[in-house]
């Protein structure tokens, strides 16, 4: 039940009816495929917005280390400013269990076969949390680096985050994903003494791909680069008072 | 991506525009697609006719309008056909190309009876 997305109460749209007994009329619709969902996303920002709220909706390939990521900052940074964690997985409520145990509250939404996250979800999520005592919303995606980027949950931006484990042609592989982001992680930076893992050349595919997006290099496991992305995050939030 | 849930919301949004309209049956739907959309057209008619089973859809045509992807130069300014792998203006090689069209995802119009 929910006033927002009307999936209780059908929102009938005004038209127009033309000669209903006319046989083979063409009717002009003109009607976005994705526009109920960006009309959720649109109800979701105003609410994050009416609350200071930063909003980051965290995007990848399975097992590039998100959920260990927001598990670090939240053991980091918890004293600091206040979280919450909503989780998307197909399956399992693992991540939020991991998230959980930091102290931070956190929701987990099976999707099921659904490969990503949408507005629709998300604004149920949120239903879980005190949003007027938070200052910064996680939303880690499901990991897919195909279609969460033409899902917008009302989010202030996306985070990629990319391993190094993956390979370097990422980004030019899944150009729709790594363009819409605004800031890309390179992740498991620990592990580069045992690839043949090119920074400079993903570097440069981010670039070509993306040219204004953000990049910060770290390891959620020795630590590396955190403090840069803990800084990101303070000023993204900064922003945001 | 998600060619699968594309193709419902087709089918969903046709389905109600034609009630709307008092229309019984649906035997056409035309949906634009844009060249940068990440929807394959292929796919969708692939999904349209399981999709369409059981509605006011079920036999309809469907009718893909592709949208060639547009593209400006943020430096020297030409107008450009680029696709989803397009990241260099084709004259200087500039990057972030603005993308002007070709991001489309709508559904038309239908015939209805
Ligand atoms: N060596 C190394 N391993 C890491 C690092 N960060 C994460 N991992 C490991 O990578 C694996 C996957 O990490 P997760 O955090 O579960 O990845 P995820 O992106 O949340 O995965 P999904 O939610 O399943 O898509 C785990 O075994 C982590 O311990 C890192 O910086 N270095
Ligand atoms: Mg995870
Ligand atoms: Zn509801
Ligand atoms: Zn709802
Ligand atoms: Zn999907
Ligand atoms: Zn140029």
């Amino acid at each position: 039940m929910c006033i927002d997305c009307g999936c209780a109460e059908r929102t009938e749209q005004a038209h127009h009816h033309h000669d209903q007994n006319q046989a083979g009329r063409t009717i002009r619709v003109g009607e976005d495929l994705l526009a109920k969902n960006d009309r959720l996303a649109a109800v979701n920002r105003a609410r994050f917005a009416e609350y200071g709220l930063l909003t980051l909706n965290l995007v990848s390939s399975p097992g590039s280390g998100k959920t260990t990521l927001l598990e670090t900052t939240l053991r980091a940074l918890s004293n600091e400013l206040r979280f919450a964690v909503l989780e998307g997985d197909q399956q399992t409520a693992n991540d939020a269990e991991r998230i959980a145990a930091t102290g931070v509250p956190a929701h987990q939404i099976n999707t099921g076969a659904g490969c990503h996250l949408d507005a629709h979800m998300v604004g149920h999520g949120v239903d879980h949390f005190d949003l007027a005592n938070l200052d910064v919303l996680l939303i880690e995606n499901v990991g897919n680096l195909v279609c969460p980027a033409s899902f917008d949950l009302g989010e202030d931006c996306k985070v990629a985050v990319l391993s190094i484990t993956e390979g370097e042609d990422k980004p030019l592989k899944y150009p729709q994903m790594f363009r819409a982001a605004e800031l890309v992680i390179i992740n498991k930076l620990d592990l580069l003494p045992h690839l043949d893992f090119d920074l400079e050349t993903c570097r440069d595919y981010l670039r070509q791909v993306n040219p204004q997006a953000r990049v910060i290099e770290l390891s959620c496991k020795s630590g590396a680069g955190m403090e840069t992305w803990y800084n990101w995050l303070r000023e993204q939030v900064a922003k945001k008072k | 991506m998600h060619e699968l849930g594309i193709t419902r919301s087709i089918v969903d949004i046709a389905e109600r525009t034609a009630r709307e309209h008092g229309g019984t049956r649906v035997t056409s739907v035309t949906v634009e697609i844009g060249a940068l959309s990440g929807v394959i057209p292929d796919a969708v008619e692939f999904c349209f006719e399981a999709c369409s089973k059981g509605t006011l859809l079920d036999g309809a045509r469907l009718i893909v309008e592709s949208i060639p992807g547009l593209g400006r130069c943020p430096d020297c300014g030409r107008e450009q056909e680029i696709d989803n792998h397009s990241f260099a203006c084709g004259d200087c090689g500039a990057l972030g190309l603005e993308r002007l069209q070709g991001e489309e995802l709508r559904i038309k119009e239908l015939e209805v009876d």
